[in-house]
């Protein structure tokens, strides 16, 4: 009975590790979330008492509602400009056997693979040099770049899967372009555009490295007013805007999935 | 040129726009990085390769990206040697056990890298979690550094990229043909060498795709490298970022950019042509 034991304890190690990785994934989340409640100063867990004081002292705190608001419309704007580009070049490209359109494919999915960091720092370089003062504009631009990839990708996915029939058959019958654009290709790749939104929302929101080189000090945004308090000294208002953002996340993981299917979208790529 | 040709040459007619966003804010600054990296000094325009030769000559800055590339590494294996099993448990169990696995590995996706950061500072602070769960039981008699630690910075990054990592994998794990495995089972190899000569093989292009990505984001992630890690231990981002806008030295931040981007993409670019070659099936991950 040797091999069964083996097998015995393959299949703990196995169950232990899973279950530590399970813990891992889920500990810290609900760590911050536990900890914004709490009604002491310090982070202290498990918290000595409970209450919403650091909520309340979030919404008075202007230095930190105002970078969350800008946060808001830049990952807006970046969303919206780089579905709207990202989208039409994906219809572009997804059919296309030519050798520039795997170049331009190539192209745009570098952002993913370049530190973003050097991005964020060449993008900089070449403001100054053209005597662009940095804005929300200069930021948008930057994040949109950023967001692009995962629009390609994911709008891309949905276009492949689009049989190619349907829109003969609707220009066959009469249809315009833009008609059969509007009334087959649309409702039949939603999905991913929908996914892709919201993956491009959050890429936006979270920016950091682009941020750090193009924010200028009336663009602040959330995640680098959140990164210079927790370099200062650790504010427990910070646990209360993780307790939001993770909130809100929640509740727009449950949007997606009812209407993008967002994690078959994920897994997927 | 032909009328096929010309049709699909239209069918590009919708990349235009982003086409020339990329050109103007991606290849031109990137072009700039590059002009700019090679300048002798943040003064003079004059072209020299000075800035490398600076990094090249430099035992810190050496040390710097080595100690980077080496996070990315070490952190890329542990996501690896948590992945496995959890893809195993995944494909193996129900519905129910798919859901909460595929939400688990989600949830920390999306949120926030600040903060999930920041949960890490609460976790291993000096009156963190672990060490007031670990004072309280006297296993410790005082409070242990954790925060600002290399360990402490390769736990929290391994659970910040877990998701990139579980994901490639699980997936390749769904695509193996589970007659193969039942085969093996068949002619009586035990699970362990099921895993390791049919499970593991046939699954590794869609680790090695894991693995570059997690790399690559470990190595970048100065959120993360900042906090948990602490001023102590100086990454490439932040000594970019330092070089940049603390000393405001340019060129010599724009080399730094440039060699870190060749160093961390020229890995992933050679251990993705290396496995192309020795590992059949790399492109179908």
């Amino acid at each position: 009975m040797q091999r069964s034991l083996i097998d015995r304890i393959y299949s703990t190690v196995i169950g232990a590790i899973t279950c530590f990785g399970m813990l891992l994934l889920l500990a810290p989340t609900l760590v911050v979330l536990v900890i914004s409640f709490t009604g002491g100063i310090t982070l202290k867990f498990p918290p000595p008492s409970w209450s919403l004081r650091w909520y309340v002292e979030l919404l008075q705190s202007r230095e930190i509602v105002e970078p969350a608001l800008t946060s808001l419309k830049v990952a807006a704007a970046a969303t919206l400009l780089s579905a709207v580009l990202g989208g039409a070049a994906a219809l572009g490209l997804a059919r296309s056997r030519l050798k520039m359109a795997r170049a331009l494919d190539a192209l745009f999915m570098s952002p993913m693979v370049l530190p973003a960091m050097a991005f964020g720092l060449s993008l900089l370089l070449v403001f100054n040099l053209l005597g662009i003062r940095l804005s929300a504009a200069t930021l948008v631009l930057g994040h949109t770049i950023i967001c692009v990839p995962f629009v390609i990708r994911m709008v891309g996915a949905s276009v492949q899967q689009l049989n190619p029939v349907l829109i003969t058959c609707s220009l066959s019958l009469g249809a315009s372009r833009w008609y059969t654009f509007r009334r087959i290709t649309l409702p039949l790749i939603r999905r991913g555009i929908v996914a892709s939104c919201f993956v491009a929302f959050l890429t936006s929101f979270d920016n950091v490295p682009v941020s750090l080189f193009l924010a200028d000090a009336r663009t602040e945004v959330l995640p680098i007013k959140l990164w210079a308090i927790l370099e200062g000294s650790l504010d427990v208002r910070v646990a209360a805007v993780s307790g939001v953002i993770v909130l809100v996340t929640l509740a727009g993981l449950v949007c997606a999935e009812i209407f993008g299917g967002i994690s078959r979208q994920i897994g997927k790529r | 040129m032909t009328p096929a040709s010309t049709n699909a040459s239209r069918q590009l007619l919708p990349v235009v726009p982003l086409a020339a966003l990329f050109l103007a804010a991606f290849v031109l600054p990137l072009a700039a990085l590059v002009a700019i990296s090679l300048f002798r000094n943040p003064q003079s325009a004059e072209l020299s390769l000075l800035q490398y030769l600076r990094f090249l000559s430099d035992p810190f800055s050496i040390k710097v990206l080595s100690d980077t590339l080496w996070l990315g590494a070490e952190v890329a294996l542990a996501t690896l040697v948590l992945s496995y099993p959890l893809a195993l448990v995944y494909v193996a169990s129900g519905p129910f056990m798919r859901t909460l696995i595929t939400f688990l590995i989600m949830l920390p996706l999306l949120t926030s890298t600040v903060v999930r950061t920041f949960a890490w500072i609460v976790i291993l602070g000096r009156d963190g979690i672990v060490n007031s769960a670990m004072l309280s039981l006297g296993l410790w008699q005082s409070p242990a550094r954790l925060l600002y630690t290399w360990e402490g910075m390769v736990l929290a990054l391994t659970q910040i990229q877990l998701p990139l990592m579980a994901l490639p994998v699980i997936n390749s794990l769904l695509r193996l043909d589970g007659n193969l495995t039942r085969a093996a089972e068949g002619l009586g190899a035990s699970r362990v060498r099921i895993f390791l000569t049919v499970v593991l093989p046939l699954t590794l292009p869609g680790a090695i795709a894991g693995w570059l990505l997690v790399f690559a984001a470990a190595a970048t992630a100065f959120i993360t490298q900042t906090l948990v890690g602490g001023g102590r231990i100086i990454l490439m981002p932040s000594y970019i970022y330092q070089q940049a806008v603390g000393v405001q030295d340019w060129p010599f931040a724009a080399a730094l950019s440039l060699i870190f981007t060749l160093a961390v993409t020229g890995i992933v670019f050679a251990i993705g042509a290396l496995s192309r070659r020795f590992v059949r099936g790399v492109d179908a991950a």
